[in-house]
């Protein structure tokens, strides 16, 4: 089986908005309340929310056609893009263990997936 | 978004950073449980278009309850959030895979292989190297 481009597309777009995603739930915990109606009316969960929602469509979509052992490894993209994210928007220090964690996961997530063929 | 606020330092910090370490860890169990309901569900939607993908998710049981818990994993990450790094936390999500990769083996009794056992060796060895990488 083949994987289609188009898999591919859906898969690295559903991943990019998971990572923004990330990011806008990041900035909606600064100010949680455990009143509804200030939940929301908190813009960046209710955003944040709908991009993890929309995000997983694009999965769904992206894994139904093609071999999930090619799709599966390329949800890293979101994880290195909200590296960065974290940086451009909160200030947060990329240390060497954050790369290097990542790194590990990375390829920790390559070599499960050559594990499913 | 110059009102969010940075997680502060001090001599608590540490501790503060592996108890969002394990917010997160409890939304990974979540993810996983809810992925295998996911799975479950997803062969009785025909995914033509996004509109098809959504409906499903709102008429087939299994994908409905595994979505719900996706819904609950994600207020356990918000509140993760709320103390800890984004850089940190966020690739901590994948010991998903890890979850997913026990129970293929245990519950769908799919075979175990030297790359499975190495893949999760390396995302919890990933992990633990970014434990200890956040302010301290």
């Amino acid at each position: 089986m083949k994987t289609p481009l188009s898999s591919i597309l859906y898969v690295l777009i559903g991943s990019v908005i998971g990572s923004f995603g990330a990011v806008l739930l990041k900035a909606a915990s600064g100010k949680i309340s455990r009143d509804w109606r200030v939940l929301i009316r908190n813009w960046y969960l209710v955003v944040g929310v709908v991009a993890y929602a929309v995000s997983s469509m694009f999965f769904v979509k992206g894994v139904s056609e093609g071999q999930l052992s090619v799709l599966y490894p390329m949800v890293s993209v979101g994880y290195i893009c909200t590296l960065f994210w974290s940086k451009l928007f909160f200030g947060e220090e990329l240390t060497k263990s954050k790369f290097a964690g990542l790194g590990l996961i990375i390829v920790g997530i390559f070599i499960l997936q050559l594990g499913n063929r | 978004m110059s009102s969010v606020s940075v997680p502060s330092t001090g001599p608590e910090a540490s501790s503060r950073s592996w108890k969002s370490i394990a917010l997160v860890f409890g939304c990974t169990l979540i993810q996983a449980a809810a992925q295998m309901l996911i799975k479950t569900g997803a062969n009785r939607v025909q995914h033509r278009n996004l509109l098809e993908t959504l409906i499903g998710i709102l008429t087939v049981g299994p994908l409905f309850a595994g979505y719900s818990m996706y819904g609950v994993s994600m207020i356990l990450l918000v509140l993760a959030l709320r103390d800890g790094e984004l850089s940190q936390l966020y690739p901590v999500i994948s010991l998903t895979y890890v979850w997913v990769c026990f129970l293929s083996v245990f519950v769908l009794h799919e075979p175990v292989n030297i790359f499975k056992g190495a893949g999760v060796l390396l995302i919890v060895v990933g992990v633990a190297v970014l434990g200890k990488g956040g302010k301290s």
